[in-house]
């Protein structure tokens, strides 16, 4: 560790990016005049805040992955759970506005014939109580999954698999719609979040804002974490596990902790996204989608915690990009990115720029003084 | 010569006279011939002229008449009489044929242009109902066995008692033993709900219906007349309660055998995994992709055989079968070759770089053979089914779970016996360990790869026949194969072999209390937690080789 305060050069850098970011996109959405080369078209708006939930969802995925070697290939449906509860919640706002007008009951449910409002959608037409379900719900599946996972010592490969195994149960169930939470179609048409028109621009600016904003605290957690003590002791689990276990540390609990606080910042990206993408479904669940993320964070570098942001903005840009200039070959080359990652840049994007930076700077290090210089922190 | 041939190709007035002449007395004959025939009067041909009163009660009688006459015509006629072409004019009845032209009811003989108006012969639904039994009873008298069993069987189940007569005589000179049990039950069922039908015909009904002992005889036997005697009644009861038992007893076996069959399917994509996981521990994520590129294969095989030889198109699975264990085995080299090797000792990596040549893999095959399914046909000794007791299995499947067991068999004698299997064997025990012993310990890496993804190849072939072979086939396998895998335990082909047929039979017998969706989702929660129990499967491999 070259330095312990939580403000350092690659912090004040992130953070300094994402103030541009926040200030930038709304003054060229508005200020700048339609048609000027600095204008940003209303569309761009909201496809930039589900990249900036996307790339919080990358920083939650790394916070397990790069610093604890637990690698979730089901993170997506922390993401999911977080946006339902978000999505209940626009549900319930939506009140007597509805295609069937029915004051209480959203319109799948009337349509299904149903006669009143299942239980576990009482609550959610308080905002606060919406919040915090966005946070518990992730959270608690979290704690029960990894409680079951980690006491019993599944580790590795294992865990990918089960995780893959929960996220798929969580989709066929999301596809019922005896579930109550709409089924193949998901939530959508929702009218307003908290008073706010959610079509408007200024309401996608705001929750654009808002998104950077979660993005520069959920770097700001992550970052805290990983230098503290406990996050030292994450470190040791990756590298050692049974080392770190015979030193006196119980491994479980650690492990625990962070998976339930990565859980709960993927629910809140996912909060965040469905309000800016109009609609959640249970396709969100597929275990395809949790594995993209991954590559996400393997394209920017794991355990960089800059890498994933990083890498999220990139690969989706990149989607965005070819989905409608090639679409034939936008899964070669993802496939292909796969690979690639995995074999020449295991540290990503910005393990290799960091490479290519202590390089040179040892280069002209050695350069001004003739002798040898060993670094204080190694 | 010629010139007498001219004279007779010339028309002259006198000719085109003795012509009409000749014409005039040709009908007469014609007309007398049928008279004469009808002369020789039958029952048949004495209830024809009855349609021609074209009242309802004359019909209804008529049609009786015609059906029991035994007349070879009489099935044409009520026939006609049902679809309207039964037509009636100057007290002669006539059969428009389908093909449109007319002729006599009475003879058969074609009739040249009709004397006069003709009118169909009206029906009600008395009417109706009369020409019902009547073909019904005049087809079971058929000279063609597959028109008597389906006659018997529309007998069956319209239970008409005007039918009982022809279906006695049927029975009497009936000479195949499944038309005549078939017979027989319309026979038990129409005397069951005749009214007044003798006990003792009605307990040998029972006796039948009892025999027969499917769904349609328990609700026969459930709906017995009001004025049954008590000892009908309890014969009845009894016989409905044991083909009761024995209709769950057969669910059971047929929830089994879907649940083995699904369980054959899953031991199938998931034994090639076995290999690959077990030999390298590499999650090997574009292996269902392997199982696609099996399906492809096939397919290809079957394209060139249609093109080419059509008459090979019954072998062309066997073709398929070493085709696709080479195409699917050299990919999967080449994918250990080229990417897999450089990923040692990095499981995680290695789960994304397979991914993403499963990514790969997917839209390659996109692009060549485009996102729609493909049509892979079914030899004709695969089609068709084995009835047993009361469920029937497709040969398809019988010969899908034959095949996996085959290579299951196969795969174990391989590893058992051959040298490859001993170097494989000895890697999955203990890598270092055979490195040291002289085992080049990469070269069986790349070989076992090879391998599993030509099982997986194989897998293709058998799973094209009951899936859709699209881009996306190995998807749908992908988690199944997994789960089946890990709940069966790494590095033993027993735990994949007994947990693809329990998580199977599981699935099978969840399905009908908990539906399908349901089922699996507590089958997936199932198996989560029993991975909490037991970390390394079933059959965990023991000793130093576990922390290895």
């Amino acid at each position: 560790m070259r330095t312990h305060s939580l403000f350092d050069r690659q912090t004040n850098l992130v953070l300094s990016l994402l103030a541009a970011a926040a200030i930038l996109v709304p003054a060229m959405n508005g200020l700048a005049p339609p048609g000027s080369a600095l204008h940003l078209s209303d569309h761009l708006v909201p496809l930039l805040g589900k990249y900036v939930c996307f790339a919080l969802l990358a920083l939650s995925v790394d916070l397990i992955w790069g610093f604890c070697g637990i690698l979730s290939l089901g993170h997506g449906a922390f993401f999911a759970l977080g946006g339902y509860a978000m999505g209940m919640y626009l549900m319930r706002q939506i009140g007597p506005r509805g295609v069937y007008g029915d004051p209480i009951l959203p319109d799948f449910m009337v349509f299904l014939n149903w006669k009143e409002l299942p239980w576990f959608w009482y609550g959610f037409d308080w905002f606060p109580f919406a919040a915090l379900m966005v946070l518990l719900v992730p959270g608690a599946l979290a704690l029960v999954f990894g409680w079951f996972a980690f006491r019993s010592r599944v580790t590795g490969v294992y865990f990918s698999i089960i995780t893959q195994a929960m996220t798929f149960a969580l989709m066929l169930a999301f596809f019922r719609n005896d579930m109550g939470l709409g089924g193949n179609n998901g939530l959508t048409d929702f009218k307003e979040i908290l008073g706010f028109p959610v079509q408007a621009g200024s309401t996608r600016i705001a929750l654009y804002v808002l998104s950077v904003l979660a993005l520069a605290g959920g770097y700001l957690l992550c970052r805290w974490v990983a230098g503290s003590t406990f996050g030292k002791v994450l470190v040791a689990v990756r590298d050692a596990e049974s080392r770190t276990r015979f030193l006196g540390y119980r491994v479980e609990h650690y492990k625990l902790a962070v998976f339930a606080l990565s859980a709960m910042l993927a629910g809140i990206a996912g909060a965040l996204y469905v309000p800016q993408v109009g609609i959640i479904n249970p396709s969100e669940f597929a275990p395809a989608n949790s594995i993209e993320v991954v590559i996400w964070v393997a394209v920017g570098g794991r355990g960089t915690l800059a890498g994933p942001i990083v890498g999220a903005l990139l690969v989706n840009a990149g989607k965005t990009w070819f989905t409608a200039a090639l679409p034939e070959f936008w899964l070669f080359a993802l496939g292909s990115l796969f690979v690639f990652v995995t074999l020449f840049m295991p540290r990503g994007i910005l393990g290799a720029a960091r490479d290519l930076w202590e390089r040179s700077s040892q280069k002209l290090r050695a350069r001004r003084s003739p002798q040898p210089v060993t670094h204080a922190a190694e | 010569m010629r010139v007498a041939i001219l004279a007779a190709l010339t028309p002259s007035p006198f000719k085109v006279h003795f012509m009409n002449i000749l014409r005039t007395i040709l009908r007469a004959f014609v007309l007398l011939l049928g008279m004469a025939s009808a002369a020789l009067t039958g029952p048949y041909e004495e209830a024809l002229p009855k349609f021609a009163n074209d009242s309802y009660a004359d019909t209804d009688t008529a049609i009786g008449a015609v059906a029991s006459s035994g007349n070879p015509l009489s099935i044409d006629v009520v026939e006609a009489l049902r679809d309207g072409r039964l037509l009636i004019g100057a007290g002669q009845v006539f059969i428009r044929r389908v093909s449109g032209e007319l002729t006599n009811a009475a003879t058969g003989q074609v009739w040249g242009n009709p004397a006069g108006e003709l009118k169909a012969v009206r029906v009600n639904n008395r009417v109706r109902r009369s020409i019902e039994a009547a073909l019904g009873s005049l087809t079971l008298l058929s000279a063609d066995a597959a028109k008597r069993l389906e006659a018997a069987h529309a007998v069956f189940r319209s239970r008409d008692e005007a039918v009982l007569p022809t279906l006695e005589k049927a029975i009497a000179q009936e000479g195949q033993t499944h038309v005549r049990n078939a017979l027989e039950n319309a026979r038990a069922a129409i005397l069951l709900s005749k009214q007044d039908a003798l006990p003792m015909q009605r307990l040998a009904a029972i006796e039948t219906l009892r025999a027969r002992g499917d769904q349609e005889a328990l609700a026969l036997l459930s709906n017995l007349p009001s004025n049954a005697p008590p000892d009908v009644v309890a014969a009845a009861g009894k016989a409905a309660a044991g083909i009761r038992s024995r209709l769950t007893f057969w669910e059971a076996v047929q929830n089994v055998w879907y649940g083995i069959s699904l369980g054959s399917v899953l031991l199938l994509a998931a034994i090639g995994l076995a290999i690959t996981f077990g030999t390298m521990g590499v999650i090997n994520m574009a292996h269902g992709e392997m199982v696609m590129l099996g399906a492809y294969t096939t397919f290809m095989v079957q394209e060139l055989i249609r093109s080419q030889a059509p008459g090979l198109f019954g072998a062309s699975l066997l073709i398929a079968l070493p085709l696709a264990f080479l195409v699917a085995g050299s990919v999967g080299v080449l994918i250990e070759r080229t990417v897999i090797r450089f990923l040692y000792g990095r499981p995680l990596e290695t789960l994304l770089a397979t991914w993403g040549i499963s990514l790969i893999l997917q839209q390659g095959v996109r692009t060549i053979f485009g996102p729609t399914n493909r049509e892979v046909g079914t030899p004709a000794w695969m089609s068709g089914a084995l009835d047993i007791g009361t469920m029937s299995l497709t040969y398809n499947r019988i010969a899908i779970v034959v095949f996996a067991f085959a290579v299951f068999a196969i795969l174990l004698l391989v590893l058992r016996y051959t040298p490859l299997g001993l170097y494989v064997r000895a890697v999955t025990q203990n890598r270092r360990m055979a490195g040291s012993m002289g085992i080049r310990t990469s070269r069986i890496d790349a070989l076992a790869f090879g391998l599993g993804s030509g099982v997986a190849g194989i897998a293709g072939v058998a799973l094209s026949q009951i899936d859709n072979v699209s881009p996306n086939l190995g998807q749908g396998y992908i988690i199944d194969s997994f789960m089946v895998v890990v709940f069966g335990g790494v590095g033993n082909l027993w735990g994949t072999l007994v947990g693809a047929i329990t998580l199977g039979i599981a699935n099978k017998l969840l399905e009908p209390y908990a539906g399908a969706v349901l089922g699996k989702i507590a089958l997936l929660i199932a198996i989560i937690v029993f991975i909490q129990r037991r970390p390394r499967g079933l059959f965990a491999l023991k000793g130093r080789a576990v922390e290895a």
